[in-house]
């Protein structure tokens, strides 16, 4: 049993992870404090200074500056702001829809079933990425925008596991006592079914916030996303790919910290998932 | 008949998939008051399926389309769904084949234990967590508290049998439906099992319709028997009357295929072609009659 607890906890990536996750979202609280310049002040002095370590680098400017001389730390600090809201917004948004319609399916399965997985298998058919974009042209661009085409776009990913999930919990003996001592359906569905799926929703739901930070990059790197004063690490991306010849930091500091945030939010849900098992706890 | 009030009563039930094949073929039998009346037959043979047909868990897409099943003198189908629940509740319990499933993983065993008495009787949760500490020392636990916080996986198969055992005794049902309790333990637990079982019916005075494969078990601990084929009820018989003298070919054949200490593993008889051909055509002719009567 302790061996089993030792190999099942993968405590290193889980610390790491989450001391990476714990950094963007403390920049995100307290940008304003942390971030060395001002990340809309332009100075065409200091256009693309390369980071500290190299020639010709400027204190104050750890990172360097973009083609416009803002400073290029500060502009990561303050687009973790919009990639915080949108993880924790849509992804809880897209998991809330997602895992609703899923114990629907799987429990209730006949019609409701049939309905669910026709829409399930409809949606998947768009590409994603494609499919963003058209929904927020048709909302118009804006951060509401980006939380609602993620929200609509990811429900599927939810439901297919929830509802596969579903089933499985209820096919146990321990439903079929449920029923026999009087439980409704609801009460089943909501006490009984639904604890037991939420090891998998936790881990999809983190992995999700990864995925909703990426789709709002994207979204941002096709200028889709919010206004293009507000510092986002996609719009710094898009940036970047423009001066990547003279300055290669603007397009390589927001990739890393973009992949970063994405593996830990994959690894911290893939941590959380086997502490929340009861089996596996 | 005796003259003990009946616990329960079916009467030609018959049950279907949806494709329309019989599951059950018009089963009918009685269940006296503390009495353990034992479902035997081969596997797929329908004997589970009464039980859930009682308890009201049919499988998916399996529904009880004739016959009458009446607990203590109400006919279920004249209730409504509701009511039919409540009654069910009350009066029932299961014993389930598998304690490895039968526990919700994700809630501690205390509040388990507890449902049916705080949901279905209303009791209050501490009379009700009092009962449960009460039944868990009848069941042989030493410790009741630790195993009333624990979670399903941390007790054994064997440990876990007990608290379900003890939870389908506490609220003192009518009768229980026991479903091969003891095929999922270990050979060495199956016995303690069974002994616990049997003592807490006698002690408790509770009906059990008890459905297993395994005539020893049969032989040990029920007062009457149904045999069963195919859905269809072949012979029924107060328990040692079966045993002295089987009537039918099928029972004849079934305690030739069982073990016994007493005779050489030689000894032992498959189920032969002359006695399934024989069911078949039973089971052709009651169909036959069935489908006439049912257009």
């Amino acid at each position: 049993m302790d061996s089993a607890r030792a190999t099942r906890r993968p405590s290193a990536r889980l610390w790491l992870a989450g001391l990476w996750l714990a950094l963007v979202f403390i920049a995100a609280i307290a940008a304003p404090l942390l971030a060395p310049q001002d990340p809309l002040a332009q100075d065409l002095l200091y256009e693309r200074l390369p980071p500290f370590w190299m020639a010709g680098s400027e204190s104050g400017y750890p990172l360097g500056t973009d083609s416009l001389g803002r400073d290029l730390l500060s502009r990561l600090i303050y687009g973790a702001r919009i990639a915080v809201i949108v993880a924790l917004v849509a992804a809880f948004a897209a998991c809330l829809l997602g895992s609703a319609l899923g114990l629907i399916a799987g429990y209730f399965g006949g019609w409701a079933d049939r309905i669910i997985s026709r829409l399930v298998d409809i949606w998947m058919a768009f590409p994603p990425v494609l499919f963003a974009i058209l929904l927020v042209a048709v909302l118009g661009t804006g951060l509401h925008s980006v939380i609602i085409a993620i929200a609509v776009i990811d429900w599927t990913r939810f439901c297919r596991v929830v509802r596969a999930e579903t089933m499985v919990q209820a096919r146990m003996d321990y439903i079929e006592n449920a029923r026999i001592v009087g439980f409704g359906r609801w009460r089943i569905m909501l006490s009984e079914v639904l604890p037991n799926v939420l090891p998998p929703i936790i881990a999809l739901l983190s992995l999700e916030m990864g995925i909703a930070v990426i789709v709002e990059a994207i979204l941002s790197f096709v200028n889709l996303s919010i206004s293009t004063d507000d510092p986002t690490w996609g719009g710094i991306i898009a940036e970047g790919r423009l001066s990547i010849h003279q300055a290669w930091w603007i397009l390589v500091f927001p990739l890393i910290t973009l992949f970063l945030t994405v593996l830990s939010f994959s690894q911290f849900g893939e941590g959380l998932k086997s502490r929340f098992d009861p089996v596996l706890r | 008949m005796t003259a003990q009030p009946l616990c329960l009563s079916i009467g030609a039930l018959s049950a279907t998939l949806p494709n329309g094949d019989r599951v059950l073929r018009s089963v009918s039998l009685d269940v006296a008051a503390g009495e353990v009346h034992a479902l035997v037959g081969e596997s797929g043979a329908g004997k589970s399926m009464i039980g859930k047909a009682l308890l009201g868990v049919l499988p998916p897409g399996v529904r009880q389309v004739e016959g009458s099943i009446t607990l203590e003198g109400t006919r279920l189908e004249t209730l409504a769904p509701a009511a039919r629940r409540r009654l069910i509740g009350a009066r029932t319990a299961l014993i389930p084949q598998d304690p490895l499933t039968a526990l919700n993983p994700s809630r501690r065993i205390g509040p388990q234990m507890t449902d049916r008495l705080t949901h279905i009787l209303g009791w209050p949760a501490a009379s009700a967590r009092a009962r449960i500490r009460e039944m868990l020392a009848e069941v042989h636990i030493r410790e009741p508290d630790r195993v009333i916080a624990a979670y399903p996986h941390e007790l054994s198969g064997g440990m876990r049998q007990r608290v379900l055992i003890a939870a389908a005794f506490a609220a003192e049902p009518r009768l229980i439906v026991a479903d091969e309790p003891t095929t999922a333990l270990d050979v060495t637990v199956q016995k303690q099992i069974l002994r616990l079982i049997a003592d807490l019916q006698r002690r408790h005075g509770t009906a059990i319709l008890f459905v297993t494969h395994d005539l020893g078990v049969v032989a040990k601990i029920s007062q009457s028997v149904s045999v069963l084929y195919a859905g269809m009820v072949v012979e029924r018989a107060p328990a040692p009357e079966l045993f002295a003298t089987p009537r039918h070919a099928y029972t004849k054949a079934l305690m030739a295929a069982t073990p016994r200490y007493t005779h050489p593993a030689s000894s032992l008889q498959p189920v032969n072609s002359a006695v399934l051909a024989e069911l078949a055509l039973e089971v052709r002719a009651a169909d036959t009659e069935w489908k006439r009567a049912h257009g």
